[in-house]
């Protein structure tokens, strides 16, 4: 049976009439085409679909869209504001921190969630918070380092 | 393609084509039949309308960063604007024939034919430009695509202006010269990423991403063992489910549906019965398997005499070395969406190989080489697995059989089933050195591993390296399917090659750095050893040390390759903690300084994975990983501290750079374990429990 799921998509009201056990990682896919959240393992144990629900990163591959009723949903879409990039972005941008590329929009989402909750995290804070994202070109290096930086720069409220 | 349409897709402008490939560059890539590479002539590069440079390659973007150092060989070459080049990547109806993206080919026997027929065409447009503008050639000069006259700076014409309004071709006979390094501009500056900012906004297309109207999502009936023959399958309960289309062609079986989820649902509403094949070997047999078997030996090298070496050595050592099958495991699984448009059909996918896979095509559907086109997006990692392309296969047929846009997107599970794994491996070993620790006897036989790496790079008067091969008349030894995985087995080959000579070593009571520049002769490997150790700051010792540092060296794709590892062993549980890699690499003329050292330490990071954990686990052709809470990759607890050095070279050709850095990882970090523990491992990976077990053994034998 469909339902008419109201919630908030990157900061804006929304509403879709869909059977509510659909995955959201899907909905987010094929319904509202924003193909930045990636599928990678469905299982949620690589992080390639994670989003912000209400500024908690969550596996979009293992909950229904009926859980976000209400709710914010961010998606790597949604990070740049008026054409300026979310600071993580840059960040990954200026420490190349990325290869194929195709994990890089759940390792910034991760990220964002860990920023807000922890502004200045120590680099093995970084590291728990971005130890179940799974990369397999080998960029590791770089995102801590970007993560790193991109914390100095906005708690420089830059 | 038929020049015609390539136009049409193409515009205008000035197009050069050229004859890409000289025999030399096909070394080890058979053109397929029907593919005359040495006539035809290729679309390669077009000065569009508006100035743009467009450069046309069958090669693809999979991460290796070649959308950014192309461009730079290209601009420099052109004398354009970085900014003005753009690459069309991996369509086979615009790009020139190209056998795959692998082999770390693409700079090294790609780049010097690209450069050169840029250069070419450089001359091209400079003689054009003397005709529009009446000045000779020897008082042009050619500046960010603007063409002056030298004596009168009034006179000039742009490229954009030269090819303004035409449709020029210009064909080129193409003979690479390596290029007066002082003249370039962009070629040797590291340059970040140039796809960056659409991977971090989400913006940059790859397969699964596109999207057509009408377009069906398939799930594919699997069988649940490689080599199980299906022989009954009920396919009521699918078909009851409204929105659902079930297609059958033998025992190809597929369930459809605009909507992906109800594929997914349906899929399990098939009911099937196999017969299975007789389970001959599993994970936990494979390497007595493979000791019993007979192979297709071939003598790869050999010199001296390794019989009679034998009397001549001090101490004479015996190892076998184990390495199992490995998952290639992209985050991103194999991916195709097809579509015909009239009869012709249109395949985007996620490969290594979109001619391979076009050539695929054209045998499975009886097709016409005309009648395919393979476009191949970004590609979110490949690493050898993806020049398998049955993901493109599949989605070909079923676009057939439905005459829909059809997308096939495996799924993790999938993806752990029909990978053409690394394949398992031994290789044995039997050398000797005499009382000054100098190599005598070098005798070498790899089974199954082939021949990348397994020469010696060391210098031995009684050497001799034979390759078995699999026989599979006689012998069959994969119960899947088996392919390249970065840097092909060369891991296998070198984790061999190096722990025994660590072996020796220790035995001749010498530091291993100084044991192996005492038996090389090769000079870039000892300058690569020298710089490495001088980054690391090695200081000399004999093994085992108790420190936990290990040295390996190695030879691939063009490129020498040292590197030390530093580890920590936990004595209670055998886990193992990589600290520390230094890695120095030798690959010629560094064409992006920047993009090679990311690949450099993203070999270095994968290899962890070979290195720590990562085996497959089957039962005959039962895959038992399904996923990634069972098949462990590196994660970022595990990231050591990687210093890296590239000896710079540029009065030499480019070499391979996306693969080299991973090949000594995994002999450096079992070096670093025997330094640290005094105990040695044959068997990658080194998982806590083989750690232990070792450590346990040698205490006894104490």
């Amino acid at each position: 049976m469909e339902e008419t799921i109201s919630f908030k998509l990157n900061n804006k009201k929304t509403r879709v009439t869909i059977d509510p056990n659909k995955t959201l990682l899907w909905v987010l896919r094929d319904v509202f085409e924003l193909t930045g959240t990636k599928y990678g393992c469905g299982i949620g144990f690589c992080g390639a679909c994670t989003v912000l629900i209400d500024n908690e990163p969550v596996r979009s591959c293992t909950i229904p869209i009926s859980d976000v009723t209400g709710k914010n949903v961010i998606t790597v879409e949604g990070l740049a504001k008026n054409g300026k990039l979310h600071p993580l972005q840059q960040a990954f941008i200026d420490h190349d921190a990325l290869q194929c590329g195709y994990c890089t929009p759940g390792m910034i989402m991760t990220s964002v969630g860990l920023l807000k909750k922890n502004s200045s995290p120590s680099r093995e804070e970084i590291v728990a918070g971005l130890e179940d994202n799974l990369c397999r070109c080998g960029a590791h290096k770089r995102i801590i380092e970007a993560v790193e930086d991109a914390s100095k720069v906005m708690k420089g409220g830059k | 393609m038929k020049r015609r349409s390539f136009f049409k897709i193409a515009g205008g402008g000035i197009f050069i084509f050229f004859q890409p490939w000289s025999a030399l560059d096909l070394l080890s890539m058979p053109a397929p039949q029907g593919r005359s590479l040495t006539k035809d002539y290729n679309a390669f590069l077009q000065i569009a309308e508006d100035g743009t440079v467009n450069c046309f390659t069958g090669k693809i973007e999979m991460g290796q960063g070649i959308i950014t150092s192309l461009p730079q060989m290209m601009a420099d070459e052109l004398n354009v604007p970085l900014e003005s080049v753009k690459m069309i990547m991996g369509d086979t109806d615009l790009c020139p024939y190209d056998a795959g993206t692998w082999g770390s080919l693409t700079t090294r026997a790609f780049g010097p034919n690209m450069r050169a027929a840029a250069a070419e065409a450089r001359t091209v447009l400079v003689e054009m430009a003397s005709e529009r503008l009446g000045v000779p050639v020897s008082q042009l000069e050619v500046k960010d695509g603007v063409i002056t006259d030298t004596t009168d700076p009034s006179k000039s014409v742009t490229y954009a202006a030269l090819a303004k309004g035409q449709k020029i071709e210009k064909y080129l006979e193409v003979k690479p010269s390596v290029e007066d390094h002082t003249a370039f501009t962009y070629v040797g500056k590291p340059l970040k990423h140039s796809d960056a900012h659409d991977k971090v906004t989400g913006k940059a297309r790859y397969t699964g991403d596109l999207k057509l109207p009408g377009m069906l999502f398939a799930r594919i009936l699997r069988p649940p063992s490689h080599g199980a023959k299906l022989v009954s399958a009920d396919i009521k309960g699918a078909e009851r489910i409204e929105g659902v289309k079930v297609v059958r062609d033998g025992d190809f079986i597929a369930v459809l549906s605009e909507d992906r989820e109800k594929a997914d649902i349906a899929i399990y509403q098939i009911n099937a019965e196999y017969s299975f094949d007789e389970i001959k070997v599993s994970s936990e047999t494979i390497f007595d398997y493979i000791n019993r078997g007979e192979y297709r030996s071939n003598t790869v090298r050999s010199a001296g005499d390794t019989e009679s070496a034998r009397t001549q050595c001090d101490k004479v050592f015996e190892s076998e070395f184990h390495d199992p099958y490995l998952a290639h495991a992209p985050i991103e699984t194999h991916t195709a969406l097809a579509n015909y448009e009239g009869d012709k059909l249109t395949v985007w996918a996620a490969t290594q190989s979109p001619f391979g896979l076009q050539d695929g095509i054209v045998r499975e559907l009886g097709l016409t080489r005309e009648k395919v086109r393979v476009i191949t997006p970004f590609v979110g990692g490949g690493f050898g697995g993806k020049s398998a392309f049955r993901q493109g296969i599949e989605a070909a047929r079923l676009a057939a059989m439905t005459r829909k846009p059809v997308m096939v997107a495996w799924t993790r599970e999938e993806e752990f089933f029909y990978d053409n794994f690394h394949p398992a491996s031994v290789v044995k070993v039997r050398s000797g050195i005499d009382k000054n620790g100098k190599i005598l006897l070098w005798d070498y036989n790899v089974y199954l591993a082939g021949t990348r790496g397994a020469e010696t790079v060391y210098d031995v008067p009684n050497h001799r390296t034979v390759s078995h091969s699999e026989n599979r008349a006689v012998w069959p030894v994969h119960p899947f399917e088996t392919g390249p995985w970065r840097a092909p087995n060369n891991n296998t080959n070198t984790f061999a090659r190096e722990t025994q000579i660590d072996i020796m070593a220790s035995a001749a009571g010498m530091d291993p750095l100084d044991f192996r520049l005492k038996n090389l002769k090769d000079e870039k490997m000892i300058a690569c050893l020298k710089s490495v150790a001088d980054k690391f700051g090695y200081v000399p010792g004999k093994g085992p040390s108790g420190r936990g540092i290990g040295i390996a060296c190695g030879l691939d794709a063009g490129t020498w390759v040292a590197e030390i590892g530093e580890v920590r062993v936990d004595p209670g549980t055998g886990k193992v903690q990589v600290i520390r890699v230094a890695a120095s690499q030798d690959m010629g003329l560094c064409v992006n300084p920047q993009g090679a050292l990311i690949q450099m330490e993203g070999c270095v990071t994968m290899a962890l994975g070979y290195t720590l954990t990562e085996e497959l686990k089957y039962k005959g052709g039962i895959i038992e990983n399904k996923n990634f809470d069972s098949y462990s990759i590196p994660k970022f607890s595990w990231v050591p501290q990687i210093d890296c050095v590239i000896l710079d070279r540029k009065d030499q050709a480019p070499q391979g750079g996306g693969e080299p850095a991973i090949i000594a990882v995994g002999a450096a970090v079992g070096n670093a374990i025997f330094d640290a523990t005094g105990a040695r491992l044959f068997r990658v990976p080194f998982t806590p429990e083989r750690v232990l077990q070792a450590v346990e053994s040698r205490k006894s034998k104490v």
